[in-house]
């Protein structure tokens, strides 16, 4: 009785309101003056460590406002804290997307926490951009056309290690240490994809988890299972420990490291960098601490960004290249919408980037989209250590297509 | 003998209708207060206003066996993760519908949580918070272990859907789902709040201030023991299938040791041993974590810690203790 | 069999870790008959100190010796005015306040120093390989100083009147009020020890894992099941516990389980052993008659 009258009052209100409503969900966050965007990261906790790439992201908007905005209007990032707990980040993103009334979502941090808001973005059609994960799983336009990703993804690495482990070394026996979650399993599948139905024989498997205190016992269990190579899917904490346990004990596999933890201050010094000679691992950036780049346009561009933004970043933080990269890239796309802010139009535009350059990309590597291909950045080259610095060698390898 | 007479007809209505007549109206009033948010609140809030209901629920089950039992249980997190898990597998692998999967998620909890309750017979205190402690922190890595993957769906996880309102009534599915959760809720409050004023209740009680004495007096403190941790982990288990299909998706990082210390704040803060306790500690552990990100955005977890030890050191009784105290001084005014 | 020799191995080395840890666990319980669960924390945060003071330029040694006096002292603070006031509550409540230590704790070095990986250099190193490549020179140095703290917190116990007046206190803080003993600051004695011991522990414990806020959390469950299945009220019950442990988590991950589920091998010791045996392996059963 109340109910139904209650019900009838609100629904003629709703109609009432329409056109105006209409107008607002056409162009959510935007007004005439501010564009509003949102997205979460880990502020708080273990993960918070990429919380800088918050601050970068920020602080090239800041850049970007003071260089008069983007289409008119001045960028406000919204940035909130879900201390990487996929629960959390779906009540976040809810609050961004219905309280907060963002555009859309911009480099959203994590696996577990993408993947809790992965299909509530895509049902409600919330660009949901550039997400700061390798997974493997963001590149589906078909299924999830609303969501992409930005950087290479993990399993394409691993593939683009085990082809190059068959060119060198068709008989290796090849040892796998991967953390136990998402990031490293991502591992394990790319290995799975190259090698096929010779993975069971020839790749011994070891796992950790992030709570482990070291990772001594696996290696030690890898060596005595015979191997010649190693590849390893490891966070740099024990990425320092793998390669110094490795070359205390004597062993001199073919090693592979992911580009997560490679880091020439947070690995390669503590683990000894003697120690880590013959490394191989890929990358797409430019890593700053490599001479080569000391007198690079790009780098300088960046080194000039972060002196006068982000005063108080550590500058051997490989995050900052990252945000700047994937900063670039967005601002790129806000550049294309013009003055259309629409959730339509932005995606459209983010999913048609023409090849580009940015300046923390290793040369020949672009950032590119299409409708129908969501890998932004497909290219990786390959580099070893050789005590003081990452030395690049052969081509830029496009990722393998499955 | 015409005194006493008197007496007993005089004084015996006056005492029972106030009383009766307040419960009366709070209930009404809950009623009203648990539909209004229903018209009142948009998608988001409700959301919220949900998952705070699915916390408190969650909260209940610590405070049976914690609160009014005395086994101090820092694992509930794993608890809330089976069950969980349980629908989880059930609608997603099964097509089950979310109600079907209820009662089985119910009897599984409560048979894991029977299973927990043996080997913390032998344990007192401490002992008992050290090992449902490891309990919680072996969780995740249990969830992710490749003999249960196919089911678990690994560290991917597995995805749900809130089912929507049944039988075309006007209800969105975030309305629906708080409706459910109030529903549920509200049945396993009522059911914990008979349990604790009955036999098993104070026995209950009676074990937790004095084992001795207890089991002197003829208990078997055996079976109400294991008992007690039976229904605590049924009742968060449940609470754990609600959050499943509210949130849609389950994932082994999401059920690391932090749930189970987050559910023993809020018990402690909301009011150990009290049934509206775990309605505040369920209030509380959902909007706090916004306000102290307010005040500091690096250090939530630090303000969580200073303000569970301002507890324990001010209001040892929490939320509900303060009221309750609150009110005692109010209606003793009024005599 | 070189496999096997090399995970034993492996094992006595992160054993010696726990076992340092468990050494200040088992402070605790001598002297409070509490189990601390934010010992591994604030073990960190003094690591931490340790680290800020060797970047500012002091010497190792002057750190180490610096920030045992710090840590010792924080311990001290942290009873005095966080224990004491709750010291006749129920146990539910001294739980709840270590949970709320572990929480402060643990966030506040985070947010102090940041979570990026730190080094923190050892000052035990050697030119060539010692056994063969089966131990570091600093696996070395570590067990030894593991072993010197071992011997000071036994001979403590065993030899000194203020050893003997902390287990008093700790067993029936009544009768030893009675006997002229100042509870309340054998009690505060008590924390700051373990805080220093766990301060050494970290120090040693951080050039093998590395430098960061969560460094202790994987470890403190496995030095709990090491101090319980040792003996939690027997120091060198609880340093050999700790080294079982160590060698068992490698021989159970490479052999048995799996490394999938080491945590739940520890947690499988830890009901084990307080199910089956509660005293521990070395520790003094106690009956109660009622």
């Amino acid at each position: 009785m109340t109910t139904n009258r209650r019900s009838l009052i609100l629904a003629s209100g709703a109609v009432l309101a329409t056109p105006r409503l209409a107008a607002a969900q056409d162009m959510p966050g935007v007004t005439a003056t501010e564009l509003r965007i949102g997205g979460t990261n880990a502020l708080s906790g273990p993960a918070s460590v990429y919380s800088v790439i918050t601050k970068c992201l920020q602080a090239m908007f800041k850049r970007l406002n003071e260089q008069g905005g983007v289409g008119g209007r001045q960028v406000n990032f919204i940035v909130y804290d879900d201390g990487y707990q996929p629960p959390r980040t779906l009540e976040q993103t809810r609050r961004l997307i219905e309280q907060d009334r963002v555009a859309f979502l911009f480099n959203q941090l994590g696996t577990p926490t993408n993947s809790a808001v992965h299909r509530y973005v895509n049902q409600r059609k919330v660009p949901h951009l550039f997400l700061a994960t390798g997974a493997d799983k963001w590149a589906n336009p078909k299924d999830f056309p609303w969501t992409i990703g930005w950087q290479p993804s993990y399993r394409v690495e691993a593939q683009i290690y085990a082809k190059y482990i068959l060119e060198q070394r068709p008989n290796a026996r090849i040892g796998l240490l991967y953390q136990n979650d998402d990031f490293g399993k991502d591992y394990l599948h790319g290995m799975k994809d190259v090698l096929g139905a010779r993975f069971d024989t020839m790749v011994r498997t070891a796992t950790n988890e992030a709570t482990d205190p070291t990772v001594d016992s696996q290696i030690v269990s890898l060596q005595a299972a015979g191997c010649d190579t190693l590849v390893c899917g490891i966070i740099p904490r024990f990425a320092a420990q793998a390669i110094r346990k490795v070359h205390d004990m004597g062993w001199r596999p073919m090693m592979f490291m992911t580009n997560v933890s490679v880091s020439a201050g947070a690995v390669m010094q503590p683990a000894g960098p003697e120690k880590g000679v013959g490394l191989i691992t890929s990358d797409f950036r430019k890593d700053q601490s490599d001479p080569a780049w000391a007198n690079d346009r790009g780098m300088a561009e960046w080194r000039e960004f972060m002196a006068k933004y982000v005063p108080d970043g550590d500058l051997a933080d490989n995050n900052f290249t990252y945000g700047y990269g994937v900063g670039t890239t967005m601002i790129q796309v806000l550049r294309q919408c013009g003055s259309d802010f629409s959730r339509e139009n932005v995606m459209k535009q983010a999913t048609n980037i023409a090849p580009m350059d940015i300046p923390t990309l290793l040369p020949g590597i672009k950032v590119q989209t299409q409708p129908s291909n969501y890998n932004v950045i497909r290219q990786m080259q390959l580099q070893r250590w050789d005590g003081k610095s990452w030395v690049r060698f052969g081509n830029v390898i496009e990722g393998a297509a499955i | 003998m015409a005194e006493s007479e008197t007496l007993r007809s005089v004084t015996m209505p006056e005492a029972r209708n106030p009383a009766r007549a307040w419960r009366a109206i709070l209930v009404l009033a809950g009623i009203v207060a648990a539909f209004a948010p229903v018209y009142l609140l948009e998608s988001f809030q409700l959301f919220q206003l949900t998952m705070a209901v699915i916390m408190a629920l969650a909260v209940l089950g610590l405070n049976i066996v914690t609160g009014y039992n005395g086994q101090i249980s820092l694992g509930h997190g794993a608890f809330f993760a089976v069950g969980a898990y349980v629908t989880a597998i059930l609608m997603s692998h099964f097509d089950w519908s979310f109600w079907a999967t209820l009662p089985f998620s119910a009897a599984i909890c409560a048979a894991v949580g029977y299973g927990v309750g043996f080997p913390a017979l032998r344990l007192g205190g401490l002992y008992l918070a050290l090992t449902t402690f490891s309990l919680a922190v072996a969780v995740p890595q249990i969830l992710k272990h490749k003999a249960i993957e196919d089911w678990t769906g690994g560290v991917q996880g597995l995805f749900l859907v809130k089912p929507d309102a049944p039988f075309g009534l006007p209800f969105t599915s975030d309305q629906w789902m708080y409706l459910v959760a109030v529903f549920i809720a509200g049945l396993c409050f009522w059911g914990t709040w008979n349990l604790v004023r009955s036999r098993i209740g104070r026995a209950l009680m009676a074990i937790r201030d004095n084992p001795i004495a207890a089991e002197a007096m003829g208990m078997d403190i055996a079976a109400l023991k294991t008992g007690a941790f039976a229904v605590s982990a049924m009742v968060t288990g449940i609470a754990g299938s609600l959050s499943a299909v509210a949130i849609e998706f389950v994932a082994p990082d999401s059920f690391g040791f932090g749930v189970s210390i987050t559910l023993f704040v809020g018990m402690v803060v909301g009011g150990v041993a009290s049934i509206l306790g775990s309605l505040f500690g369920g209030l509380f552990v959902l909007f706090v974590p916004n306000i102290a990100e307010a005040i500091s955005k690096a250090a939530p977890g630090v303000i969580y810690g200073v303000i569970l030890i301002l507890f324990l050191f001010l209001l040892p009784d929490g939320f509900a203790g303060l009221l309750r105290r609150i009110a005692a001084r109010l209606t003793r005014g009024r005599q | 069999m070189d496999g096997l020799a090399h995970q034993i191995v492996a094992g006595i080395a992160t054993g010696g870790i726990y076992a340092s840890v468990a050494l200040a666990i088992v402070m605790i319980y001598q002297a409070t008959h509490h189990v601390n669960f934010a010992q591994g924390e604030i073990a960190t945060l003094s690591t931490f100190l340790a680290w800020s003071m060797i970047q500012a330029g002091l010497p190792y040694w002057v750190a180490f010796f610096a920030t045992i006096a710090v840590s010792f002292v924080i311990g001290v603070l942290v009873e005095r005015l966080l224990m004491r006031p709750v010291q006749n509550a129920p146990v539910l409540t001294h739980v709840g306040v270590f949970i709320g230590l572990l929480l402060i704790f643990g966030n506040a070095t985070g947010w102090i120093f940041g979570y990026t990986t730190k080094v923190f250099p050892t000052p035990f190193t050697s030119d060539k390989p010692l056994a063969g490549g089966l131990i570091s020179a600093h696996e070395l140095g570590s067990t030894v100083v593991t072993l010197v703290v071992l011997t000071l917190v036994w001979a403590f116990f065993r030899f000194t009147k203020l050893g003997l007046g902390m287990r008093a206190a700790a067993y029936n803080p009544r009768s030893a009020r009675l006997v002229g003993i100042r509870v309340g600051w054998m009690l505060a004695l008590g924390w700051g020890l373990a805080a220093a011991i766990g301060a050494v522990a970290g120090m040693m414990v951080a050039p093998v894992v590395f430098l960061d806020p969560t460094m202790m959390l994987g470890i403190l469950l496995y030095a709990f099941a090491g101090a319980l299945l040792g003996g939690i009220d027997n120091p060198m019950g609880a340093v050999i516990g700790g080294f079982v442990v160590g060698v068992l988590e490698n021989l159970a991950g490479a052999y048995v389980v799996g490394t999938e589920l080491k945590l739940t091998v520890a947690l499988a010791i830890i009901i084990g052993v307080l199910v089956v045996r509660p005293s521990g392996l070395f520790g003094r059963v106690v009956y109660s008659r009622v």
